[in-house]
């Protein structure tokens, strides 16, 4: 554990050495420097208007564009803004059923992969630059010979796929080419195979599964969870038992750390309705009395027979049909990737095409294919980037992004999305659908003449423009579901195995996505390599989690690197001692150590899928760690998790909230009286903004500091910045260990903190050059161009959620690339070296919504403005309203007896305020630890 | 050894003492008034264009209203420019051989767009709104001078940010009813201060935010 250091070091230093001589040199030339720029005229800037103006657009207004994000090949529904064509912000679509308006921290970030200037740009032949004709032309020549040979030798790999067009499309390539295979290759290996309801389960047990915040259907399951969860109504209970911290154990009534050996014995123990172990009894006994009206979730990365276990478990509860469904699986006639290695190996395989993915850096390591490819005679890769796999392969084709192309998907549900594309591929990219079409030898060979035409074969309807429009402006199409149905038998029940002897030495690995960059794919988007990794805080790198008695055991301190080995292979990685992991295993993160990424993803952290293998994909045991002496500095952007008793986050239980409810809010320091302040009462006669912020939903996800560096133009500044504290978001979420055993199985709290928009906020009066002032509905307002830079104001903040620009991020015109440009949010000022910012609640978001409705002559409705934090949560946990119009949802919560001000005690009167924790702990088990 | 300086000098020394820091300050407010002069900001100069548009023939002329080309006016924050569309509705048939008008015509034919100087160029931290001054009773000549009198445009008003404030503290002064919005040729009645507070009040203006700072900065 890092030392409780309130005051880091270097915190106001500049990176390099400068002397105090050379600061004032500086200054005076800068002085001088800008007394003689104020002279220049303002340069003269131009309007381009179009040509022709299509139809919609007006100048100034954004418009709306619905379509899908894959996770695992499973689509998200999107609604992307855009301005002139240039898409700006990606948020939820609320009519998809699997994103119902929200969205998760990729689906954020995606925008900033989509102008990454560092995506491929041209077609690559043997590293030379070449063209698509002559890629296109190539598949011609070849095809000659398939047509004789039926294709032997010819062999496809792609991701989890779900797209109905490229499905239909490979199914034509194996039926034009009988001797042709399919290989399908997913690093994440997502395929769920059950629906849950949780919005209609009363206790939910996880054995491991992350379900809030990982898998196709996370943002559904996060915002059904915080539903089953509001005290006053129903209230869900929640059991976790789990080797490994996930954000699903950490919103848990119980959580209970078990090695992996213990958990399956946990079961085993449940399934009996009973036996020694000290929690299995009262679980079961909940569980029955619960019976079809409660979850048994397990974790998908798990053994099979834990699954079935839990299958077993829900069939006997009566929960299937009632709370879960297994779907009937799709069938796919792929193959898998260990098949293809072993043809490759046998010389059986003569040309290879990759469609997407990066299989050379994810694969598991057994599969050696960067030894492989070279050996394929014709090897093409489409791929957003030129990376290792791109690298490996004969051919490289630069792939469209999703938001450039056209396509379809498949949601968990069976619900289908055809995905549009924004705008014109911007580093002339093609999409699968075009490729495979060229293998095809197909016509037509553009994206929306393929996938239309599928759909219109496939809808033979009079008016089947009208639907197909209909489809593309919801963003879902009524063209075929599958419903879910209950499948048709139980698979034959796998006992769990007995638990093997355990080795004295050996440890457990677990091999999981990363919440910062999942697979990897992510790995040179900056927005998620300075994602605070939810549960460490650690940006800018991976670790080896293990917990504080094994750390002891192995005499190792944070950031002490050791050699992981793990059946015969080993990797070199630095440990993070993280509360909450059970003894003797580690946790890895996939996703890091990338090679060819791009300029920010290279040799960021370490490559876990090193110690992948085919047989141990998601780890297993048998792990030895040896110490080697050197340490790794890690940098995070929370050093302490102690709340210091200052009560920042308040927790009761539902027992407590029946009886007393206010007792759970109530601060042992009261807030002042009203009257008991030096300020002026200001009356805020029209708006006074307000947000609420529900610590009982928020599962600490993260998705609210991405949409907010989505939305207000917010930079990364880097790790070395990063260790100076010097990171930017505007909204952060603090989390805090709270409990006795604080170090081994800790509660976990999360709390978003953005700028409380405080009455008598402490920035205002310090600030020399009044360039922070209250505005008359209560905003607290930051003027840039007044900012002069002292900081006074940041250092008075109590919350610490002023943010300055020590260095010029990102307003360097000469510097960023133009494609970023293209990404910024017209409506909001990207700031410039020297200045001071923070949280607007997102105003360029409320004087949108109140122009239109001054125009319309009408009153703002509850709702109908958004900040950007509160759209993307997935939990509703943040809510956003007028204060003064008491039927406003956020003036109900702020009557609510669990709302309380953040060091209100301060006399602050933050306009932020939040509503205390409940746990809802059964009553048997409440003092019992692991 | 002879004294090096006379007597006189210590009265100038005295008097460049004060003269000194009189001439930087100087020096410092007529830089800074020249700066903000009308010279200097390009008041009442007309700018150059790809096409010597003439808002004089078009709207003083031919009478032709300004949302015909600036359509954006009532829905966005941007007036809007016209496409060549636009342009080409007329001129495919009048003018249409005209030397002024290549520009229009090569950029039809190519589909290269036109490239206007700006004549109001607000900095890039104001975030200013047409459609809403326009729905609340802001004329365009209030800001943009009568235009149907200029042969090429050019800015009448300095757009700084005092001029802002003017009519934000004091909107009862500026407002006009909605008909008369677009009159070039309106002149503000004698009861402007009762028309104005009239105005106020039966289009809602919220005065209470007018100053504030995020309602034109963010």
């Amino acid at each position: 554990m890092s030392p409780l250091t309130e005051f880091p070091l270097g915190a106001a230093e500049w990176p390099e050495e400068v002397s105090r001589r050379h600061f004032l040199k500086l200054m005076g030339a800068s002085l001088a420097l800008a007394s003689t720029g104020a002279c220049t005229r303002n340069p003269p800037e131009h309007i381009v208007p179009y040509v022709k103006q299509p139809e919609e657009i007006v100048p100034g207004k954004p418009l709306f564009f619905a379509s899908a994000l894959a996770l695992g090949g499973y689509a998200r529904g999107i609604l992307v803004e855009t301005h002139e064509g240039r898409p700006t912000k990606i948020e939820g679509n609320p009519q998809h059923p699997a994103s119902l308006g929200a969205t998760d921290v990729f689906m954020q970030a995606e925008l900033l992969t989509l102008y990454d200037p560092e995506r491929s740009q041209a077609v690559m032949n043997r590293g030379q630059p070449s063209t698509w004709d002559a890629v296109v032309g190539e598949l011609a020549v070849a095809a000659q010979l398939w047509k004789t040979n039926g294709g032997a030798g010819l062999r496809l790999l792609t991701r989890n796929e779900t797209s109905p067009t490229l499905l239909d499309q490979i199914s034509r390539f194996l039926a034009k080419y009988p001797a042709a295979k399919w290989h399908q290759f997913d690093p994440l290996g997502l395929a769920p195979a059950a629906l849950y309801h949780f919005e209609k389960a009363e206790l939910i047990l996880s054995l491991g599964a992350d379900f809030v915040s990982l898998g196709p259907a996370s943002i559904r399951y996060a915002r059904d969870f915080a539903r089953s969860r509001r005290p006053g109504e129903k209230m869900s209970r929640l059991y976790v038992a789990e080797s490994t911290p996930t954000l699903t154990g950490t919103m848990a009534d119980h959580r209970i750390r078990l090695r992996p050996a213990e958990l399956e014995q946990f079961v085993r123990d449940l399934i009996a309705g009973g036996g020694p172990s000290k929690f299995a009894p009262a679980i079961a006994r909940d569980l029955r009395a619960h019976a079809e009206r409660c979850v048994v979730v397990a974790d998908e990365f798990a053994s099979a027979a834990l699954q079935t276990s839990a299958r077993q478990l829900n069939e006997s509860l009566g929960n299937v049909g009632a709370t879960v469904d297994y779907p009937i699986a799709l069938a796919t006639s792929a193959r898998d990737l260990r098949e293809l290695v072993a043809e490759i190996n046998v010389g059986k395989v003569e040309t290879l095409l990759i469609l997407g993915g990066n299989p050379v850096y994810d694969a598991p390591a057994d599969c050696g294919l960067v030894e492989l490819l070279p050996k394929i005679r014709r090897t093409i890769h489409l791929g957003l980037y030129h990376d290792e796999t791109g690298a490996a392969c004969r051919w490289h084709v630069p792939e469209a992004h999703t938001l450039e192309s056209w396509s379809d998907a498949r949601a968990l549900d069976g619900t289908i999305t055809v995905t549009q594309p924004m705008i014109d591929p911007l580093f002339g990219g093609h999409s699968r659908h075009e490729l495979l079409s060229a293998l095809l030898e197909d016509s037509p060979t553009n994206g929306y003449e393929i996938v239309r035409g599928f759909w219109q074969q496939r809808l033979p309807v009079a008016n089947f423009e009208k639907v197909w429009r209909k489809a593309l402006h919801d963003g879902l199409a009524e063209f075929q579901v599958v419903t879910p149905n209950r499948a048709p038998a139980l698979p034959p029940p796998v006992s769990l195995p007995d638990a093997p002897p355990a080795a004295p030495d050996s440890l457990h690995l677990f091999i999981r996505p990363s919440r910062q960059l999942l697979d990897g794919r992510y790995a040179n988007n900056a927005w998620l390599q300075e994602f605070p990794e939810p549960l460490t805080k650690i940006v800018w790198d991976n670790a080896a989690m293990i917990s504080a008695a094994t750390a002891q055991r192995f005499h190792l301190g944070e950031g002490a690197v050791v050699n992981l080995k793990f059946r015969g292979r080993s990797l070199r990685a630095p440990v993070w001692i993280l509360p909450g992991q059970a003894d003797d295993c580690v946790t890895v993160h996939l996703g890091f150590g990338r090679t060819r990424a791009g300029s920010v993803g290279d040799g960021v952290g370490f490559n876990a899928s090193a110690l992948r293998t085919s047989d141990a994909f998601w780890g297993g045991p048998g792990l030895e760690i040896e110490k080697t002496g050197d340490t790794h500095p890690f940098v995070t952007t929370q050093h302490h998790w102690d709340m210091h008793e200052r009560e920042q986050v308040r927790v009761g239980t539902l027992a407590q909230f029946q009886q007393s409810p206010q007792e759970i809010a109530r601060p042992e320091e009261p807030p002042p009286r009203e009257d008991e302040t030096l300020y002026p009462n200001v009356p805020y006669r029209q708006h006074k903004w307000g947000m609420s912020i529900d610590l009982n939903a928020c599962i600490g996800c993260g998705t609210c500091t991405i949409a907010c560096q989505a939305e207000n133009n917010i930079p990364v500044v880097g790790k070395e910045q990063v260790a100076l504290n010097r990171e930017m978001h505007w909204i952060r979420i603090d989390r805090y260990y709270d409990r006795a055993d604080e170090l081994t199985n800790p509660r976990t709290y999360h709390q978003p903190v953005p700028c409380m928009h405080c009455e008598t906020a402490p920035c205002e009066l310090v600030c020399p050059v009044a360039a922070t002032v209250h505005s008359s509905e209560g905003l607290n307002q930051m003027v840039y161009n007044r900012c002069i830079g002292t900081r006074y104001c940041s250092n008075n903040c109590p919350y610490k959620v002023r943010r300055f620009n020590f260095l010029e991020w990102d307003a360097n015109q000469f510097e960023v690339p133009i494609t970023r440009k293209l990404m910024r949010n017209p409506n909001v000022s990207v700031r410039t070296r020297g200045v001071m910012e923070k949280c607007t609640y997102c105003v360029q978001r409320i004087n949108a919504v109140k122009i239109e409705t001054e125009k319309a002559d009408r009153a703002i409705r509850d709702g109908e403005i958004i900040p950007a934090c509160a759209q993307a949560c997935p939990a509703e946990a943040i809510v956003f309203g007028d204060l003064n119009d008491a039927g406003s949802a956020a003036a109900k919560l702020r009557r609510s007896p669990l709302n309380y001000g953040l060091l209100a005690e301060l006399n602050t009167r933050p306009r932020t305020t939040y509503l205390a924790r409940v746990r809802n702990p059964n009553p048997e088990l409440e003092d019992l630890t692991t | 050894m002879a004294q090096l300086f006379r007597r006189r000098a210590n009265a100038l020394a005295r008097l460049a003492l004060i003269a000194l820091p009189l001439f930087v300050a100087g020096t410092a407010v007529t830089l800074f008034a020249f700066a903000r002069s009308g010279f200097w900001t390009r008041v009442d100069s007309p700018i150059e264009q790809p096409v010597p548009f003439s808002h004089q023939h078009h709207v003083g002329g031919l009478g032709i209203d300004c949302r015909y080309c600036h359509t954006g006016v009532e829905q966005s924050s941007f007036a809007g420019l016209p496409p060549t569309e636009t342009c080409m509705t007329c001129h495919s048939q009048v003018w249409k051989d005209a030397p002024v008008l290549r520009p229009v015509r090569d950029s039809w034919q190519t589909g290269a767009p036109l490239k206007w100087t700006r004549v109001h160029d607000l900095p890039d931290y104001v975030y200013f709104n047409h459609s809403i001054h326009v729905a609340k009773g802001v004329g365009c000549a209030t800001c943009h001078g009568q235009v149907n009198e200029m042969p090429l445009t050019w800015k009448t008003k300095q757009l700084s940010m005092r001029w802002c404030l003017d009519c934000h503290r004091a909107p009862a002064k500026f407002l006009r009813p909605a008909d008369t919005i677009v009159d070039m040729n309106y002149h503000a009645p004698r009861n402007q201060l009762a028309l104005g507070q009239r105005l106020l009040r039966e289009n809602h203006v919220n005065t209470a935010g007018l100053e504030d700072c995020y309602t034109c900065h963010r």
